[in-house]
């Protein structure tokens, strides 16, 4: 039968709880959840992986990712570049690890100033209501429907090509997504009890809706938050490879896959963006799983 | 209204409308007449039953008492203890000139898993209303909060515990000890027992009479539970459709039961007592909708006595006299129906 | 005929295995279902009421399993044995619904919002019965009739967001009573309606068995609600049952020390303000970490050593029984 495995496993927990061996749960059923999460798990040390060899770039390469070598042109990988080099013979090894700090940065950073602005003004209009919410949602809906790649070259076209431009523009963007689901928190967190008691002390606004009603929206956000630094990474790539995004002389992820527009590029030196891609790939994999996980985590409809 | 008592609360002509929205610029479409007209004195020491049909508005009243919810029109007085503090209508008040004022005035909430918040501990989430009425150290405010927790009947070091290692009857008496904090006056109970276990409402249910014994309180009691009010109330407001059909003092309510409503919901309780078994009075049909109600009196579609004057006048709540006492009543037929009952 | 068991439930056990921990949410439970009668299970939050009715309905989540006990369906053609039967099969679709009918406790969430009234009691008819859809359709809007819902015709067309609470849970009622079920199985089918409105919803229960001699189990925890509807009660707590019996016996001469301590702890109607009112003291235990023998014992004023001994069942007249060491002792304080 089918259960028989099923059943072997509640004869086992049966016989320990009568044994009385079992402990009552403790700590946070959220964390809890998360560590049996074997896919996030893989998640975090995937993520953990990349994002320490970036910080720590300089002790896991000798290399420069910016000194030009002419002497060792378009090396095909080997025990001195592990990556090989690309057509100014700068080592492509080290250049991933280096971009990986900028495309980090400008991910995770673009988010959380997203979500800073986003959750900031989310939370409290959603929590006053009235006529600033209907402000604060109409205007949200104009930068959301505002088409991304057309700001960038508006933007790249008036004030250059910059690392900072790029931000901006990832945060406008950005935030309206955070600001809509902070809202709709708050327009249920809103109505629970303990904000009517806090109310009727006469607490004051900010108070009640960042230090009281915000802790308990936080779950949900911190999943927009890794779910949106893939986005923006994803994004990053794919604007540096169109040669809109970060200046190129600045390593990136995206800027060190630029080369691949080249098709004999493409088609004889496969290290100068098949590894790079693939890192790409990876990161943005182990950040949706970790996003899952979280959200898996702390959904409490969902049984463990 | 002649009795000289101690008048704590004056409730003149209270009207909480919401407005209806609709469409992209939200315009207003009609109002739910959620509190529509409530003349009510409330004296000090009493406890004062509110009870009716779901969506009759009890909640409302309560909450625009405490101005939680901004009532739409009428008066809200509220008379200092000993005339200290003169007389003052409280729908007039700014949020800033409101802050005296809650101090006075408290509320404990019906459902006892959101009336805590889950990401703070116990002191955590009582210890900011101390603040905000000067109780500046925090080894007071610890005090403070530990001695709460003992006149609740709990521990003092539950106060550093989450709301969900709590039981029902717990967190609902450490919803008590939170409105206790600040010293009110008055504390409105919505439906502060109805969702608990029959064997914790007993506690909290003396915890109550306790309290109001030792620190002179009043209470609103808001609830649905008529064998409740009964047992815990001195006064019953009986709630129809945001208006007031009768009120008079609990003894006198149950023995002349004058409204058709209050005859009907009086007989529809069931009572745990086989030698007192009544015949049910059975309602047709469901509660109308506050936003467009009957024209006349409120309850004259479901009204077994219903006359023609019924669907045309609004009834005003006229004093009579029972058994001795003061009772208030807002129907046409009034007489007729203490004959017919 | 009147009083004859439709269903019989004998040393029932239904423990749940989440979080993996055990959960001996009912543990050896023991009852009679008769026709024409109404059992009332009453007892507070977590005793295991719903599980039960679920466990006979064979509802249970994944996560748990039927450990020991038999639930027979005495059937005209003859005994089942609904324990054994699987959980999806096709004997038990067949029985759900036409044999036996659940009515839950939150009307709100039990009716499917994009449907109409009708096409959903519709539905249960076009699979246990062979009537034409014309045929439906009459029966659908005289259930409707039966159920006091007025303009049946109408309001059959009509989704349930335009019904208030009180109709919907009728028109729950016209959707279990639709195919004539022997056995109704109704979880707490008021608690979420008001006064006036469950006395609806009672005077159409009280037709039912009167009517049609359906068999009735209904769980509450409310002690007026015993009086009012229930020919026999049996009280539970954590995941037993302390004691069991007709209205009278458990009314008028309640023996367990629980149900005595119940009954003592709720205001009753019509007693005035003087009356005499006992909380039951402590708090339900963890039931993860239930108390050994009687469970009763850690919050009872006649507990002993004997009790962290499980105590045997035992009858004091032909109706009523109890599970109490002491019982007999407490009954010669009064
Ligand atoms: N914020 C609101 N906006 C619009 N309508 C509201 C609002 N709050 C309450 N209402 C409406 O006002 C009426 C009265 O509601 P209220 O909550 O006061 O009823 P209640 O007597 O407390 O009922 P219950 O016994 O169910 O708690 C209802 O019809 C309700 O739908
Ligand atoms: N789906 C489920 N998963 C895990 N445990 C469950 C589930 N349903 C019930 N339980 C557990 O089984 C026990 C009995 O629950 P049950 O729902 O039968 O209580 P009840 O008597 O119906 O209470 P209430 O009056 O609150 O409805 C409880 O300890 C509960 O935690
Ligand atoms: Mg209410
Ligand atoms: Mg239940």
């Amino acid at each position: 039968m089918a259960n028989s495995a099923l059943n072997r496993k509640f004869d086992r927990i049966r016989a320990l709880e009568e044994a009385g061996e079992l402990k009552p749960l403790t700590g946070s059923r959220a964390l809890r959840k998360m560590m049996n999460n074997r896919l996030a798990m893989v998640g975090v040390v995937i993520f953990l992986i990349i994002l320490l060899s970036a910080i720590f770039a300089p002790l896991l390469t000798a290399h420069s990712p910016t000194k030009i070598d002419l002497r060792s042109m378009l090396q095909s990988p080997s025990g001195e570049h592990w990556f090989g080099t690309d057509k100014t013979g700068r080592d492509v090894f080290a250049r991933v690890l280096y971009g990986g700090r900028v495309s980090i940065l400008v991910g995770l950073g673009s988010a959380l100033l997203a979500a800073l602005i986003g959750v900031g003004v989310g939370c409290y209009t959603g929590y006053k209501g009235g006529i600033l919410d209907v402000i604060a949602l109409r205007v949200s809906e104009i930068f959301m429907s505002f088409p991304q790649i057309i700001l960038v070259l508006l933007l790249v076209s008036i004030a250059g090509q910059s690392l900072a431009n790029l931000i901006v523009i990832f945060v406008l963007t950005g935030w309206g997504g955070m600001y809509r689901l902070a809202r709709a928190r708050m327009l249920s967190l809103r109505e629970e009890e303990y904000v009517q008691a806090l109310r009727s002390f006469g607490i004051s606004t900010p108070m009640i809706c960042y230090k009281h009603i915000l802790p308990n929206a936080l779950g949900p956000i911190m999943v927009n938050i890794t779910l949106t630094t893939a986005m923006f990474i994803l994004a990053e790539a794919g604007l540096s490879f169109l040669g809109l995004g970060v200046p190129l002389n600045i390593p990136t992820w995206g800027n060190i896959l630029n080369v691949a527009k080249d098709l004999r590029v493409l088609q004889n030196n496969w290290w100068m963006w098949l590894p790079v891609g693939m890192v790409i790939s990876l990161f943005v994999l182990s950040v949706n799983f970790i996003g899952d996980g979280l959200r898996d985590s702390t959904d409490p409809s969902q049984q463990g | 209204m002649t009795e000289s008592r101690d008048v704590i609360l004056q409730l003149r002509d209270l009207k909480t409308y919401f407005a209806l929205r609709q469409g992209v610029f939200q315009r207003v479409t009609g109002f739910v007449k959620a509190v529509d007209g409530i003349n009510l004195d409330i004296y000090r020491g009493e406890v004062l039953g509110l009870v009716g049909e779901s969506g009759c508005g009890k909640t409302t009243l309560g909450k625009s008492i405490l101005q939680l919810i901004r009532p739409t029109a009428g008066e809200i007085t509220y008379h200092g203890a000993d005339g200290t503090d003169g007389a003052v209508d409280m729908c007039c008040l700014s949020d800033a000139e409101m802050v005296a004022y809650r101090k006075k005035l408290q509320i404990v909430f019906q459902d006892p898993h959101s009336s805590l918040n889950p990401a703070f501990t116990i002191f955590g989430s009582l210890q900011d209303p101390l603040k905000k009425y000067g109780v500046k150290s925090k080894k007071e405010r610890r005090k403070i909060i530990g001695d709460l927790l003992e006149a609740v009947n709990l521990q003092r070091d539950y106060m550093d515990r989450y709301p969900h290692e709590f039981s029902g009857g717990q967190r609902q008496r450490i919803g008590i000890a939170r409105a206790l904090s600040v010293e009110p006056e008055l504390i409105v109970c919505d439906e502060a027992v109805s969702a608990l276990d029959v064997s914790i409402q007993a506690q909290v249910l003396q915890l109550l009479m306790d309290l109001k014994k030792k620190r002179n309180l009043t209470y609103i009691f808001i609830t649905h539970d008529l064998s409740v009010t009964e047992y815990i109330c001195d006064r019953i407001a009986v709630m129809y459709l945001g208006r007031i059909v009768e009120l008079a003092h609990t003894e006198d309510l149950y023995e002349h039961r004058l409204h058709p409503y209050t005859q009907a919901l009086l007989s529809s309780i069931p009572v745990a007592d086989l030698d007192r078994k009544t015949k049910r009075i059975v309602l047709e049909g469901d509660v109308p909708s506050p936003i467009n109600p009957p024209s006349g009196c409120p309850f004259h579609p479901r009204c077994r006595f219903a006359k023609d004057i019924c669907s045309t006048e609004v009834p005003a709540l006229r004093k009579v006299v029972t058994g001795g006492k003061e009772h208030h009543v807002s129907c046409h037929l009034v007489d007729d129906t203490v004959t017919a009952a | 005929m009147t009083g004859e068991v439709a269903l019989s439930v004998k040393n029932l056990k239904t423990f749940f295995y989440t979080n993996n921990r055990c959960n001996k949410a009912v543990n050896g439970v023991s009852f009679d279902i008769k026709k024409g009668r109404t059992l009332c299970v009453v007892g507070e939050s977590g005793c295991g009421k719903s599980v039960t009715a679920s466990t006979i309905m064979q509802l249970l989540p994944s996560l748990s399993r039927i450990e020991e006990g038999s639930i027979t369906y005495h059937a005209e053609a003859g005994d089942i044995r609904i324990d054994q039967l699987d959980r999806d099969g096709k004997e038990m679709r067949r029985i759900r619904g036409s044999e036996i009918a659940m009515i839950f406790q939150d009307p709100m969430t039990a009716l499917n919002p994009v449907y109409t009234i009708g096409f959903q009691i519709g539905e249960s008819l076009k699979y246990h019965t062979d009537l034409s859809a014309k045929a439906r359709h009459a029966k659908v809007v005289d259930l409707l009739a039966n159920m006091g819902i007025p303009e049946p015709e109408r309001r059959a067309k009509e989704y349930p967001h335009k019904y208030s609470g009180g109709m919907r849970q009728r028109a729950l009622i016209a959707m279990a009573m639709s195919c004539n079920p022997k056995i109704l199985i109704a979880d707490e089918p008021t608690t979420a309606l008001d006064v006036t409105i469950q006395a609806q919803i009672f005077r159409l229960m009280d037709e039912l068995k009167e009517q049609h001699g359906t068999a009735i189990m209904l769980i509450t925890h409310d002690m007026g609600v015993v009086a009012e509807l229930a020919d026999e009660v049996i009280v539970m707590y954590m995941g037993n049952i302390v004691e069991a019996g007709t209205v009278d016996d458990i009314l008028r001469r309640p023996k367990h020390p629980y149900t005595r301590a119940l009954l003592d702890s709720i205001p009753v109607l019509g007693r005035g303000r003087n009356q005499d009112i006992k909380s039951i003291r402590g708090a339900t235990p963890d039931p993860y970490q239930r108390p050994k023998g009687c469970q009763f014992s850690p919050r009872c004023d006649f507990a002993t050593e004997t009790c962290s001994a499980m105590p045997d069942e035992e009858y004091i007249t032909e109706t009523h029984r109890v599970s109490c060491h002491h019982y007999k002792d407490i009954s010669q304080h009064d």
